[in-house]
C-alpha cells in the first residue's frame, strides 16, 4: 500500500469482511412498527422501520416532536415491545418472555434519561448498584463496580448523598453511572442534555464521547442539531419513518479507502 | 430495602400496624387468660385427689343407702373408703356476730378423701359421730368473720339457734369452683342429721382404692345403684374427676376458640389495613417499580420486594403486639389477681400468624406492583 497503489478486494476477503461486519451487528431491526390502540382509533407511531447499528457505533436520532424517536428508543431498549417486524438485539430475538426482556433491559442496555429517574431515597452509590442488585454477583464485588462506573463520570465525592443534593448535570452523571456499570451492549439517551443548560450539555456530551472513544454502542436521541452533529452517524425520523440515514460526513470527510 | 421504606413511613407504617397490634395482643391477652384459668381449674381438680368418685342421688323418694349398704360398699374391691355428705346453708351466731354459711356434714372419712386437714385442732372422729357430738371444723372466713381471729379453737358458737363447739379451723383451701372452700362449716354427719331433721343424704364422697381402679370401682357403684333404684338411672349420677377435668378442659377449650376467632377477625381487619396501605405504595411509588424494571428488576423480584414489605410490616405489628399483650397480661395478673399463663406456642403462633396475614394480604398489591409495565409506570407522575 505504500506505493498507494489501489487493489480491488478478492472475493475471499470481501466474505471475511462481511463476516466481521454481520458478526458486530447489535441492533437489528426488520419491518418494525407500532401502533397504539386508543380506544376505536389506533394511531401507527412508528413504521416499517428497518435499522442495523454496529458495535462503537455513536447514532444521533433526530426528528420533529412527536415524530416517533421515544417510542422507537423504548422498544431498542426492550422498554416496549413492537406490533411489527423483528428485533434481533445481539444476536437474541426480542419476541420472548418478560423475564427473559427484563434480563436483557438488565444485562445488554443501559438507559440515560432526560429526567435522570434517579431513586430519591437511596444515595448515589446505591442509585448506581441498583442493576447490579439484579444481578447475580457478591455484594463486594457490587460495591467495586459501582465505584469504578462513578468514577468514571467523576462523582467519587459525592457517593453518600442523595440525588437531590445534586445539580442536574451531577445527576445526569449519575444516572451515567448507573447505565455503565452493566458493562452493557449499548446506551441508550433519550434527550440526555434536554433538561440543562448548554455548557453542562456539554460535558455530559463529552462524557458519551469519551465512552464512544472507549468502544461503547451509543444511540442518543435530542433535538440539537449541535449535539447530533457529534455524533458519527445521524438518523431523522419524521412521522413514524426513517427519512434520512446518513454517516455525519464531519468524521469522514476526506476518508477514503485508497489514499 | 423493605426496612427503609418502612421507616420512610414511620407514622404511616404504625398505624397500618396497629390493626394487627390490637388482634396479636388480643390473643396473647385472651388465650392467656384462657390458658391460665384452666390451669387454675386443672390444678383444684387434681388437687382434690384423682381417686375421687362421686355419687349424687338425685331421685325424689328418700331412698339414701343405709349403714349396712355403706359398709357392703365398703369391703368391694377398688373401693377404699365412703363419706356420705350433708349441705345445708345455716345461720351462725357468736356473741353479738351472726354469719350465714355453708355447712356440710361428714364422717371422719372426708377428711382423706376431700385431701381436707386442719391447722389447729383435729378433725371429725368415730367418737363425734357415734354419739352426735356437738363440734364444727370452721373454715378460716369463718373463723374471722365471727371472732377477728382464726385462733378459735374451743370456742363456742349457735348454729341454727343450737350451741356448737369449735373442735378444729381449716387449713386455707383458697377458692375454687362453687365457692370459697374457707367459708363454711364441718360438722359430724349424725349431729347434723339432727340438727336439719334430715336424714337423707344425697351426696356420697367414694375414694378408690388407686387411680386405675377409679374406672372400676366406678362402673361397680353404677351397677350397684341400677339395682337399687331398679334400672332408673336418672335417680343417681357417678362421676370422678376424670370426667370433671374434662368437662373443664372442654369448657375452655371453647372458650379460647371462642375467644381466637375474635382475635382473628380482628387480625383480618389488621390485613386488610394493610392491603389498603401497600396499594396506596403501590401506586405512589409507580415511578420507583418503572426504574427498577428499566435497569433489570424481574417481575418476581418486584412481588417479592412487596411482599417483603408488608410480611415485615405485619411482623413488626405482630412482635409489637406480643410486647403489648406481655405488659397487659401481666397488668391483669397483678392487678386483677386473674391466672394468667403466655405459652410460647401462642407467641410464636401469633407472629407466624401475623407474617401470614401480611403475606396474604400483600400478595394482591405486591401483585399489582410487578405486572405494572414499564413505560407506563416511568411516564407515571
Ligand atoms: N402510550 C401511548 N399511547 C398513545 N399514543 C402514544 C403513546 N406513546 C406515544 N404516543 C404517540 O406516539 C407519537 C410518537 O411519540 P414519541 O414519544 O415517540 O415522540 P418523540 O419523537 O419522542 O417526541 P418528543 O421529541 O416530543 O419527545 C406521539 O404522537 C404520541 O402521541
Ligand atoms: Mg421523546
Amino acid at each position: 500500500m505504500e506505493e498507494s497503489e489501489c487493489r480491488a478486494l478478492d472475493n475471499k476477503e470481501v466474505n471475511f469482511m462481511a463476516e466481521v461486519f454481520k458478526n458486530s451487528e447489535v441492533i437489528k431491526m426488520t419491518g418494525i412498527g407500532k401502533t397504539y390502540k386508543m380506544g376505536s382509533s389506533e394511531y401507527v407511531a412508528l413504521k416499517n422501520i428497518d435499522l442495523t447499528i454496529h458495535k462503537s457505533e455513536f447514532v444521533a436520532i433526530i426528528g420533529p416532536s412527536g415524530a416517533g424517536k421515544t417510542t422507537l428508543m423504548n422498544i431498542i431498549g426492550c422498554l416496549d415491545t413492537p406490533t411489527q417486524g423483528e428485533y434481533i438485539l445481539d444476536g437474541i430475538n426480542t419476541k420472548c418472555s418478560d423475564n427473559k426482556l427484563a434480563e436483557i433491559r438488565n444485562s445488554k442496555i443501559g438507559f440515560i434519561f432526560q429526567n435522570y429517574n434517579l431513586l430519591p431515597r437511596l444515595s448515589i452509590i446505591e442509585n448506581v448498584e441498583l442493576p447490579l442488585l439484579y444481578m447475580n454477583i457478591a455484594s463486594r464485588e457490587i460495591r467495586e463496580r459501582a465505584l469504578e462506573a462513578i468514577r468514571k463520570v467523576g462523582l467519587e465525592f459525592h457517593i453518600k448523598h442523595k440525588p437531590t443534593e445534586l445539580s442536574g448535570g451531577q445527576m445526569q452523571r449519575v444516572a451515567i453511572a448507573r447505565a455503565l456499570v452493566t458493562k452493557p451492549q449499548i446506551l441508550l439517551a433519550d434527550e440526555p442534555t434536554g433538561a440543562l443548560d448548554s455548557k453542562t450539555g456539554k460535558e455530559i456530551l463529552q462524557i458519551l464521547k469519551d465512552l464512544n472513544d472507549e468502544g461503547n454502542t451509543i444511540v442518543l436521541i435530542t433535538h440539537d442539531m449541535n449535539i447530533a452533529s457529534e455524533a458519527k452517524r445521524i438518523i431523522t425520523i419524521k412521522d413514524g419513518e426513517i427519512i434520512s440515514d446518513v454517516p455525519n460526513e464531519k468524521f469522514y470527510k476526506g476518508v477514503s479507502v485508497c489514499s | 430495602m423493605a426496612a427503609t421504606s418502612i421507616w420512610a413511613n414511620k407514622m404511616r407504617s404504625f398505624l397500618t400496624m396497629l390493626g394487627i397490634i390490637i388482634g396479636i395482643s388480643s390473643v396473647i391477652v385472651l388465650v392467656g387468660i384462657g390458658e391460665g384459668t384452666r390451669k387454675q381449674v386443672q390444678n383444684q381438680i387434681e388437687k382434690l385427689g384423682t381417686n375421687l368418685i362421686t355419687v349424687n342421688l338425685t331421685g325424689r323418694r328418700n331412698v339414701g343407702l343405709s349403714n349396712s349398704e355403706i359398709e357392703e360398699l365398703k369391703t368391694k374391691p377398688g373401693i377404699k373408703s365412703i363419706a356420705p355428705s350433708l349441705q345445708s346453708s345455716v345461720n351462725l351466731k357468736a356473741g353479738t356476730k351472726t354469719y350465714s354459711t355453708t355447712l356440710e356434714a361428714s364422717t371422719p372419712e372426708y377428711s382423706e378423701i376431700r385431701k381436707i386437714n386442719v391447722s389447729s385442732g383435729r378433725f371429725i372422729t368415730k367418737r363425734d359421730v357415734e354419739n352426735r357430738y356437738q363440734v364444727a371444723i370452721v373454715g378460716i372466713d369463718v373463723a374471722n368473720e365471727l371472732y377477728g381471729t382464726t385462733n378459735v379453737v374451743g370456742q363456742s358458737m349457735q348454729v341454727n339457734g343450737v350451741s356448737f363447739t369449735i373442735i378444729g379451723v381449716l387449713e386455707p383451701q383458697g377458692s375454687s369452683m362453687g365457692g370459697s372452700g374457707d367459708d363454711r362449716i364441718i360438722v359430724p354427719l349424725s349431729t347434723a342429721q339432727r340438727l336439719l331433721k334430715n336424714t337423707e343424704i344425697r351426696t356420697f364422697y367414694i375414694e378408690a382404692s388407686s387411680k386405675d381402679e377409679v374406672n372400676n370401682a366406678k362402673g361397680y357403684l353404677e351397677l350397684f345403684l341400677s339395682k337399687k333404684f331398679k334400672n332408673d338411672t336418672n335417680s343417681y349420677r357417678v362421676f370422678d374427676q376424670t370426667s370433671l377435668l374434662d368437662t373443664a378442659n372442654e369448657t375452655s377449650k371453647s372458650m379460647t376458640m371462642m375467644l381466637s376467632g375474635i382475635a382473628a377477625i380482628s387480625l383480618i381487619v389488621g390485613g386488610i389495613g394493610i392491603m389498603n396501605i401497600m396499594l396506596v405504595s403501590v401506586i405512589e411509588r409507580t415511578r420507583e417499580i418503572g426504574i427498577r424494571k428499566a435497569v433489570g428488576a424481574k417481575r418476581r423480584t418486584i412481588l417479592v420486594q412487596f411482599l417483603i414489605e408488608s410480611a415485615g410490616i405485619s411482623c413488626l405489628g405482630g412482635i409489637i403486639g406480643v410486647l403489648v399483650g406481655f405488659l397487659t397480661a401481666h397488668g391483669i395478673k397483678t392487678l386483677l389477681k386473674m391466672p394468667v399463663s403466655i405459652s410460647g406456642i401462642v407467641v410464636v403462633g401469633s407472629v407466624t400468624f401475623s407474617v401470614v396475614v401480611g403475606i396474604i394480604f400483600g400478595m394482591y398489591p405486591a401483585s399489582k406492583a410487578s405486572k405494572l409495565n414499564p413505560i407506563d409506570a416511568l411516564r407515571f407522575e
